[in-house]
């Protein structure tokens, strides 16, 4: 047996060892096998914390309520009463610092998300009151006639 | 010779199975729920109380950072109409970011199709995201470990090591994933995991004013959601894939794909 | 980011048309890269394979183009990665695979396997041409006056060599040795690296047209298939060219003899030779043909015939959608047409390599009608996705995923060879049994 037979291994183990070294380096610490094993928990470690790190924009109505007293105290009555406030205000983010004013989508497009007449026999789209858009009010804006706190025209 | 070269290939292997003998070790279940007793997020869909309006999607979208102009989208709902002579058509519109409007079904390149009132038999709404399943399909094709779940059974995506291959969207069998038109790796639904892990509820449920939506703690007996799937008739997406989803339905039926 | 007015296109939206009910989600996010990966791949498989019938199987008649396909193997080794870092949305991020696999995924095993094959390809190449190197290296060291080229080729021989000039008869015989053992390990090892490619397809349970035990199976055979069929062609092409060249003495077309100026060609020589090697060869293909048909009727025959839920869609795909790509192109004149060509008596060159063309294009239609038309129809199965290969690129991406990036792949292993062949010379003739 020749000697010479062994080069090519060796090329290879020079190789897999160049593997391993740059696996060691390169791959972070906390990077391994978590709680739920091999199969379904094998990751770096930190990035859970980078997704939980991950500032909100929406903040809820409590949040809206806290300095809004006068405003939300009017929903009070109305069909509108826990109609989330950011849907149409937009997401508060750190509002009043960042942004100081918030953009207001009064647009009839954004009324008709809910308030187009459709036929959805068991579904919730049959409780609430709707219309035909092509007939109803031409393109105008609803918020003309109707006061969004407070929707329906009697308990304006 | 020959046993030499079996040595020799035998090393080339070696890193390979050094690792990859963590892969055969079964994982027990026991040991799974040991891991995070008492937490386990679960999300409840009541499909009688949707209605369309698609609050939920732009609220996911502009909460996660996905583009409104992108026609991908984290959560979406379908709209199911089923006519008195058997048809069932369906479509979701962007993912109805902006809501139904129209009694027009969207049927992509075969134009739109209207079915008019007086034949509709029945017809609702269903909200989809990630049902972050118990076995997730997606996480067990993923080649480099970017994609995983939390000890409290969220699925989620390391932006910094996803390579990009798409293997866990073609895993997935309920199409939730997608590739972010901005990061360019795999994205999904997080159950707005910087949300539930800080107190808040999520930017779909937080969105809906009607109730069609909930996420709670299935371990816990005395949490809404884990009420209801544990006393109510409920039903998940597909379980014939064998994922065990933890997004539970009231109201579906056969038809809801 | 909600100041971007413009439409966004998501990777996929270019070349994916939804049609009827298809989740918002869901592209084609698979495209012609992911066809060409699998073809490459089984092409490097393949030509492996058909030099190892004659290392290990001792078929005495294929010795030539066995030399040849194992060179041209090693070339498209690295063609075969090409695709994938196409494909990839973080190509820069592919040695992920390698740093941290994860093993419960079909695609991690592809770092290791396909090192682990090259590993091997490359050590019987270095066994094969142990004593040109040193022959190579002496004669171009004694050498007086050696240009540019000499001294390139003398560094690379040196380095290549690994210090191992023992030429004795001894050490030649160890050598011999050595190739019969990697080309036994080799076979084995070539259908893993092509039986996984067809796992990671075969194992996708969300797909009902990719889910099925027989996949991996019937990637080996169309595999094996390719490769003897490029390995027939291109043979046939290269001897042709170079009798050519050498009659005219174009010796830029003959990169071996650019290297080295002392390997005479003898056109009539050259002409026997492919003659009896293609006929040869062409055997061989037939069997594998047949296997590899075989498989992929039984596995339209079981869907059918078990008429699980989704086959309803799977038949508007398959009978209705991609019948002329499936059964016109693929099984007709990809598979039919050059099995009776190949089966007509008094079989010739030419008719080998047209035939040979035509199994090439039908395995190519056979990875296009998997990996495209897996992605034909929704997970619904309510709706299909119509797939458009961009054909002129106006950004990255369509030219990465589309007709140009294709061809880029399919041109690269050529231009690698070529270059091979300076060192590696595939068409050089022993004068005595190796």
């Amino acid at each position: 047996m020749k000697k010479h037979v062994w080069r090519p291994l060796w090329v290879v183990v020079v190789l897999v060892v160049i593997i391993l070294l740059a696996r060691w380096v390169y791959v972070p610490a906390d990077f391994g096998v978590q709680d739920r094993g091999y199969t379904f928990g094998y990751h770096r470690l930190g990035n859970e914390k980078e997704w939980q790190a991950q500032t909100p924009r929406y903040q809820g109505n409590n949040y809206c309520a806290d300095c809004h007293e006068e405003q939300t105290a009017r929903l009070a009555g109305g069909s509108h009463l826990d109609f989330p406030c950011e849907n149409c205000h937009s997401a508060a983010g750190e509002h009043p610092t960042k942004p100081e004013k918030l953009a207001i989508d009064r647009s009839r497009a954004l009324c008709l998300r809910c308030h187009v007449k459709l036929f959805m026999p068991s579904s919730g789209r049959n409780t609430i009151p709707g219309i035909d858009p092509e007939r109803h009010n031409g393109t105008g804006d609803c918020v003309d006639c109707h006061n969004p706190h407070k929707p329906n025209l009697e308990e304006m | 010779m020959k046993r030499r070269d079996f040595l020799k290939h035998a090393a080339v292997f070696v890193s390979g199975v050094s690792v990859s003998l963590s892969a055969l070790e079964l994982i027990d279940p026991k040991e799974v729920l040991a891991a995070n007793p008492d937490l386990r997020w679960g999300f409840l869909v009541d499909t009688y109380k949707c209605v369309g309006c698609g609050f939920c999607v732009k609220g996911c979208k502009i909460e996660n950072d996905i583009p409104l102009e992108a026609n991908v989208t984290r959560t979406w709902v379908e709209r199911y109409v089923m006519t008195k002579n058997g048809e069932v058509l369906m479509d979701s519109p962007r993912g109805a970011q902006d809501g139904y409007t129209s009694k027009l079904i969207d049927h992509g390149a075969s134009g739109k199709k209207l079915a008019s009132d007086k034949e509709i038999a029945q017809a609702f709404f269903v909200p989809k995201l990630c049902n972050q399943c118990s076995t997730p399909a997606c996480v067990q094709v993923c080649p480099v470990g970017a994609t995983y779940q939390t000890a409290d059974g969220v699925v989620l995506v390391d932006r910094k090591w996803c390579i990009g291959c798409g293997y866990c969207i073609m895993g997935c069998p309920y199409g939730v994933r997608f590739f972010h038109p901005v990061e360019h790796v795999a994205d999904k639904c997080t159950f707005c995991y910087h949300r539930i892990s800080n107190g808040k509820t999520t930017a779909c449920v937080q969105a809906c004013a009607f109730g069609a939506r909930q996420i709670g703690n299935l371990r816990d007996p005395n949490d809404p959601v884990a009420k209801v799937v544990m006393k109510q008739r409920v039903g998940v997406l597909r379980d014939e894939y064998g994922t065990k989803p933890n997004v539970y339905y009231i109201g579906l039926n056969e038809e809801v794909r | 980011m909600i100041e971007q007015v413009a439409q966004m296109v998501v990777h996929g939206e270019a070349w994916t048309i939804k049609d009827l009910f298809v989740l918002p989600n869901e592209y084609v996010y698979w495209s012609i890269q992911i066809v060409m990966y699998p073809y490459m791949t089984g092409l490097v498989a393949g030509a492996f394979v058909l030099s190892s019938l004659y290392h290990v199987f001792n078929v005495e008649k294929l010795k030539n183009i066995a030399r040849y396909a194992l060179v041209f193997s090693f070339a498209l080794l690295p063609v075969a990665m090409l695709p994938l870092m196409l494909h990839l949305q973080q190509p820069l991020r592919g040695t992920h695979v390698l740093m941290t696999p994860h093993f419960t995924s079909a695609i991690s095993a592809f770092g290791i396997v396909f090192m682990t094959y090259a590993c091997i390809v490359g050590a019987e190449i270095w066994f094969v041409y142990r004593r040109f190197f040193v022959d190579s290296l002496v004669r171009l060291e004694t050498k007086s006056g050696r240009s540019t080229i000499d001294s390139v080729l003398m560094f690379i021989y040196r380095v290549v060599v690994l210090g191992a000039r023992d030429l004795s008869e001894e050490a030649l015989q160890a050598d011999h040795k050595a190739v019969k053992t990697l080309a036994g390990i080799g076979i084995p090892v070539a259908c893993f690296l092509h039986g996984y490619a067809g796992f990671i397809f075969g194992s996708v349970k969300a797909n009902a047209l990719w889910m099925t035990p027989l996949m991996p199976v019937i990637f080996i055979c169309s595999a094996v298939v390719s490769g003897i069929a490029l390995c027939i062609v291109s043979y046939a092409i290269f001897m042709e060219l170079r009798k050519w060249a050498a009659r005219r003495g174009k010796h830029y077309l003959l990169p071996d003899a650019v290297a080295n100026k002392e390997l005479a060609l003898d056109p009539e020589h050259l002409r026997s030779v492919q003659r009896h090697e293609v006929t040869m060869t062409s055997r061989y293909l037939l069997i594998f043909m047949t296997l590899a048909l075989t498989l992929e009727l039984l596995d339209i025959i079981f869907r059918g015939y078990t008429a699980v839920k989704s086959w309803d869609i799977l038949r508007d795909v398959i009978y209705e959608h991609d019948f002329v790509k499936i059964f016109i192109m693929q099984y007709g004149i990809g598979n039919l047409l050059p099995f009776v060509l190949l089966l007509i008596p008094g079989l010739g060159v030419r008719r080998a390599c047209l035939a040979s063309l035509l199994v090439l294009f039908g395995v190519f239609m056979m990875r296009w009608n998997v990996v495209i038309g897996g992605q034909a129809f929704s997970l619904t199965f309510a709706g299909f996705m119509h797939y458009h290969l961009p054909i002129i690129p106006h950004d990255m991406e369509t030219f990465k995923e589309g007709l140009m990036g294709a061809l880029m792949v399919i041109t690269a292993p050529f231009v690698i060879f070529y270059f091979l062949n300076m060192v590696i010379p595939a068409f050089m003739e022993e004068k005595e049994p190796h």
